[in-house]
């Protein structure tokens, strides 16, 4: 295995990407799901297709919504502009391609798991005296908690992996921007690279694998702690 | 405890419409599957809200569409003991039972939770997790959750039917006992009519969504005793079990009753159907029933056709279901002599 110190930067980078990704989109997406699940209100339906259009709509398309919006001209872009802030052709705006790309399989878990809890165990807790709020964090956050993980991890692997709408926000600058797929996408260009390449997509790899052992572990965890 | 229903639900197809004024500890809400009994119980708990009406627990009004109010679930005061248990499965059984009584106002907690857990006997299964325990366990400690919440009022919804039959009259002692020590009034809803004989005093009748008559468990078992595939259902306690020559002979106030299915338990209860007696007017010179009553004809009552003879064998009560052409050639009248005649294994031991 052959790594390049740009291609060490891009691991990290990659890492530190879907991670933010994940851990941002984490409390919206439980949200989302909660208000989904069980609350009634007009529009849900609305929601739920902007939520799920990411996973239809190719990556490239979602990309450049995303520089129409946070570009110098756009909305949210102009807005940041007057504080200083510049998002696009940074690894922040790579943070922001993931997550808008990984978060309806976040929330599709998370819903899934809260799908599954019987609602008598809510109102079993509501005529006990919880209140909505209380009700949310002891009963639906720890009996959801297997969606929770499945979410983190799948939006993870897809941090990882994503490309489309990244390459587009923030670019493919060595060292600033490039992510392991952007890397790979450089390094096949050019046949002469093909085992730094190769070493790439083993790292890759690798990282997917310790996730899925992570979350089979931290499942098996959760299930044992219940038994007891 | 006193609560004054007025409300009309329309769910779909169906509408319940109930008016009713419930007053004592023991109520029971009896009617078959889809009557409405448990839209009722959702309503009262506030766990469903009515379309009209109103709702008020002594004195307090809990719903009203004429006023707009309706206090929340989370502040009735109103717990429920659920058909199945509805323990939660992430809690262990301590964390489970004092669920509720966190939640409650400090002035309120007057339920204990060492007394409690003493008189459902749920020291050993503190530490559980909730998984572990069988249907029984689980049911008695879903009934010490809603106790600790130290409710005003502790709606049942159907808490046995879950249950093989055995358990469910193991488990009949435990409500009857925290109903007793702690006082909190109960509804409690179920489609059996012998719950309703052993667990309330009075009754509301629900059927298509309407409250079709109150009264008593008593009046109810007479009632549909000509219906009643079992006929009228006498619930027996008895005492001090003796086993000789493979029967147990039992005390049943001053009367001795032999068992074919006895067991050496203090006391046990045991129903013995209203068709399994045979009446004569004279002592039979031989007969194969081990158990001879000399009794008294204390009250008679009509079932459809039916003729229901409440006997009484030195102060206890019996009923026996004739047709009406034995009740005329027998000639039996209110305080006339009869012999009951029980075969010993006609008694169902329940608990």
């Amino acid at each position: 295995m052959v790594l390049a110190p740009e291609d060490i930067t891009a691991i990290w980078l990659s890492i530190k990407v879907a991670l933010t990704a994940t851990a941002i989109s984490l409390p919206f997406g439980f949200t989302i799901s909660w208000l989904i699940v069980f609350k009634p209100f007009r529009g849900k339906v609305l929601l739920e297709v902007f939520i799920n259009l990411p996973l239809t709509l190719p990556p490239v398309v979602i990309g450049f919504f995303l520089l129409l919006l946070l570009g110098k001209h756009g909305w949210i872009g102009k807005l940041l502009a007057e504080y200083g802030i510049v998002l696009i052709f940074t690894w922040k705006a790579a943070v922001i391609a993931s997550a808008t790309v990984g978060f309806p399989l976040l929330v599709r878990s998370i819903r899934l798991g809260m799908e599954s809890i019987d609602r008598q165990l809510i109102d079993a807790s509501r005529t006990l005296g919880a209140h909505w709020y209380d009700t949310l964090l002891t009963i639906i956050l720890p009996l959801s908690f297997r969606g929770i993980l499945a979410g983190s991890s799948l939006m993870f692997a897809r941090s990882l992996g994503e490309f489309g709408a990244t390459i587009i926000v923030a670019g493919n600058i060595p060292g600033i921007t490039q992510t392991i797929p952007l890397a790979i996408y450089d390094y096949a260009s050019s046949p002469s690279s093909t085992t730094m390449a190769l070493s790439l997509c083993m790292v890759s790899v690798l990282i997917s694998v310790s996730v899925l052992f992570l979350h089979e572990g931290l499942t098996r965890k959760l299930d044992r702690s219940r038994a007891l | 405890m006193t609560l004054h229903i007025d409300i009309e639900k329309k769910l779909g197809t169906f509408s319940l419409q109930v008016k009713a004024d419930v007053s004592g500890e023991r109520t029971g809400i009896f009617g078959e599957s889809g009557s409405g009994k448990s839209t009722l119980m959702h309503l009262v708990s506030g766990l469903m809200q009515p379309d009209k009406g109103e709702i008020i627990l002594d004195d307090q009004c809990l719903f009203s569409s004429f006023k707009k109010t309706n206090i929340s679930a989370e502040q009735r005061r109103i717990a429920i003991v659920f058909q199945q248990a509805m323990l939660f499965p992430h809690l262990s059984v301590k964390a489970n039972l004092l669920y509720g009584f966190k939640r409650c106002r400090t002035e309120n907690r007057l339920i204990k939770p060492e007394t409690l857990i003493d008189l459902l006997k749920l020291q050993p299964l503190l530490q559980r997790g909730v998984e572990y325990l069988s249907g029984g366990e689980k049911q008695r400690v879903a009934l010490g959750r809603a106790v600790l919440a130290n409710p005003r009022l502790l709606l049942m919804d159907e808490p046995l039917s879950a249950l093989d039959d055995t358990l469910r009259f193991q488990i009949i002692p435990y409500l009857r006992s925290v109903s007793e020590e702690f006082r909190i009034p109960y509804l409690f809803i179920s489609h059996s009519l012998t719950e309703m004989q052993l667990m309330t005093d009075h009754i509301l009748e629900i059927k298509n969504g309407r409250c079709i008559d109150e009264t008593t468990a008593e009046q109810l078992a007479r009632n549909r005793m000509a219906q009643s595939p079992n006929g009228y259902i006498n619930l027996l306690h008895l005492s001090c079990p003796n086993q000789q020559r493979g029967l147990y002979s039992y005390k049943w106030g001053n009367n001795i009753l032999f068992v074919s299915a006895g067991e050496q338990a203090e006391q046990s209860l045991f129903e013995l159907s209203s068709r399994e007696i045979i009446l004569f007017k004279k002592h039979p010179e031989a007969i194969s029933a081990r158990n001879l009553l000399d009794c008294r004809v204390a009250e008679m009552f009509d079932s459809d056709g039916r003729v229901g003879v409440v006997l009484s064998a030195n102060g206890e009560k019996l009923v026996a279901e004739i047709v009406r052409q034995a009740a005329d050639e027998l000639d039996i009248t209110i305080g006339s002599s009869l012999f009951a005649a029980i075969k010993a294994s006609s008694f169902r031991k329940l608990a």
